[in-house]
């Protein structure tokens, strides 16, 4: 991403409007004081946060804190009802905020190839969509999967088809939603795995909404915990990557987020 | 485990027709079954030669099969087009759903009195009831099929910058087309049994009429070979119906194994 892309940012704010002034390193995207009402419920109030672009962040919180609600924000599937969300400008040949779900949500009459392509509606179609979706295929060990139906793939497989769909288009921002919480333990550390080599090859900014508090230690470089609506805490995870599961750094800051959420 | 029958996977299912009708066959020429209630296959088989010679059947085959179909086209386009509208738009559905439900829920038979009054007994008449007849399942199942899609598929697609018409064409159609296939073969069935009955209450060529002509002049031998060419025909269709649904729905785990 360029300086100069970054100023020019597209604001995506109910009120006011508040373009990022200054170009202080170069910023994925930032919310501030947003909040998010439904009705005269409050989900999210007055938020402020700041990401810089590449990095991995980790948003942590109990069921209902509004952690996917600031989810859906950042992908543009709400807007938010108080404050600003602001965006840097998306690079020519990139699409901005990519999603990936909690279910792997793939097209059960498309091939896996096809359903990788979707990720490319409006930026590539033809043979070099196919050809674009071939590659990531193969990056997430799918390639001689390319032609089957979805339905003959596990659990584990269908996440990964999704992962390449969502990168496809290589997003600047990828917000995932919880998106390993219904595999099994051992398919979820080698998704886990798969995602930070991933991260480290494309450098496109991760959001990574979930409730497990080790994943988000190994993985992140920051963690945010969210309770009622606001920020709790706002942690670096200043670990050198390649990490070790299980090591004493990694759980005594896992120990530390645990206080916050349950202290 | 499985039988390791000669005739394979879909020979079984002509085996019990076969026995049924070698046992109909010895059961005639032993006496048991009197002639002029039920003749015996070798009688229909030579009913069906006659017929054939004389191109007879074939002409009545041809005119029944136009008119099923042109009643088919007519009334399922119009049931499919608005089991689209009324599933894609709550005004369309809510402007007519109702009335259809209700018009639904009239025997289609029933009409034919009415039918008979205002069309004669012309093409026409067998054309509006057959069309009414399919209109219905194709109708409800494709209006089921689109109301039964994933919203969570929709979502992905708009989240993914799908405009409508590809969200149609690549999540909502798709997902539908199984109730809509459901929608077909029960059509296809509704189809040949309306077509039969006008026929034989009013007609001056078909099956139907070869069937009650044959009727008056008691020649039980050629209504037994309608009554199975009706079959036959029935089966044609499904067959048919069955094969579309295999080449579209390659996907679905139902079809997987076949």
């Amino acid at each position: 991403m360029t300086a100069a892309s970054l100023t020019a940012a597209r604001s995506f704010a109910a009120t006011p409007v508040r373009p990022i002034g200054s170009v202080e390193g170069q910023r994925a995207f930032a919310f501030r004081h947003a909040g998010k009402r439904f009705g005269d419920k409050t989900v999210l109030d007055g938020i402020d946060l700041d990401v810089p672009a590449g990095q991995f962040l980790a948003v942590i919180g109990k069921s209902g804190c509004g952690k996917s609600t600031l989810l859906r924000l950042l992908a543009g599937l709400d807007r938010p009802t108080s404050g600003s969300l602001t965006f840097g400008v998306a690079e020519e040949g990139h699409s901005r905020t990519r999603f990936m779900f909690q279910e792997p949500r793939l097209l059960p009459w498309a091939s896996v190839v096809k359903n990788v392509e979707v990720g490319l509606t409006g930026i590539a179609t033809g043979s070099e969509a196919r050809h674009r979706a071939l590659d990531i295929l193969g990056e997430v060990g799918l390639a001689d999967r390319a032609d089957e139906w979805p339905s003959v793939l596990s659990g584990g497989q269908k996440q990964r088809v999704a992962l390449a769909r969502a990168l496809v288009g290589h997003p600047q921002i990828l917000a995932l939603d919880e998106p390993l919480g219904a595999l099994d333990a051992l398919t979820r550390i080698e998704m886990q795995q798969l995602l930070e080599r991933i991260w480290i090859a494309q450098k496109f900014t991760a959001v990574l909404v979930t409730h497990d508090v080790a994943e988000a230690v190994a993985l992140a470089d920051r963690v945010v915990v969210i309770s009622e609506g606001r920020i709790a805490l706002d942690l670096d995870v200043p670990v050198e990557r390649p990490r070790r599961r299980g090591s004493v750094e990694l759980a005594r800051l896992e120990g530390k987020i645990l206080d916050r959420l349950f202290g | 485990m499985s039988l390791a029958l000669p005739v394979g996977k879909n020979g079984i299912g002509w085996l019990l027709p076969a026995l049924i009708i070698a046992g109909w066959e010895v059961a005639s020429r032993a006496g048991v079954m009197p002639a002029n209630v039920l003749p015996a296959p070798s009688a229909v088989a030579e009913a069906f030669w006659r017929l054939m010679l004389s191109g007879e059947l074939i002409r009545n085959i041809g005119v029944s099969t136009a008119r099923a179909l042109a009643g088919f086209a007519v009334g399922g386009s119009i049931g499919f087009a608005l089991g689209l509208a009324n599933g894609l738009s709550t005004l369309s559905r809510g402007l007519t759903d109702t009335t259809l439900q209700m018009i639904r829920n009239i025997p289609h038979l029933a009409l034919i009195p009415l039918v008979i009054l205002w069309f004669g007994i012309d093409e026409e008449a067998k054309l509006f009831l057959v069309a009414l007849g399919v209109f219905f399942p194709i109708y409800v199942n494709t209006l089921l099929g689109i109301q039964s899609v994933d919203p969570q598929l929709v979502e992905m697609g708009r989240v993914y910058g799908m405009d409508r018409r590809a969200l149609f064409f690549r999540v909502i159609l798709p997902g539908a087309l199984p109730a809509i296939f459901v929608g077909l073969r029960y059509a296809l069935g509704i189809m040949w049994l309306t077509l039969i009955v006008a026929e034989t209450i009013s007609a001056s060529s078909g099956l139907g009429y070869m069937a009650m002509q044959a009727r008056e002049f008691l020649l039980i031998d050629v209504v037994v070979l309608s009554i199975l060419i009706y079959a036959l025909l029935g089966k044609l269709a499904d067959s048919l119906a069955r094969l579309l649904e295999r080449l579209s729905l390659g996907w679905h785990p139902a079809f997987q194994n076949g």
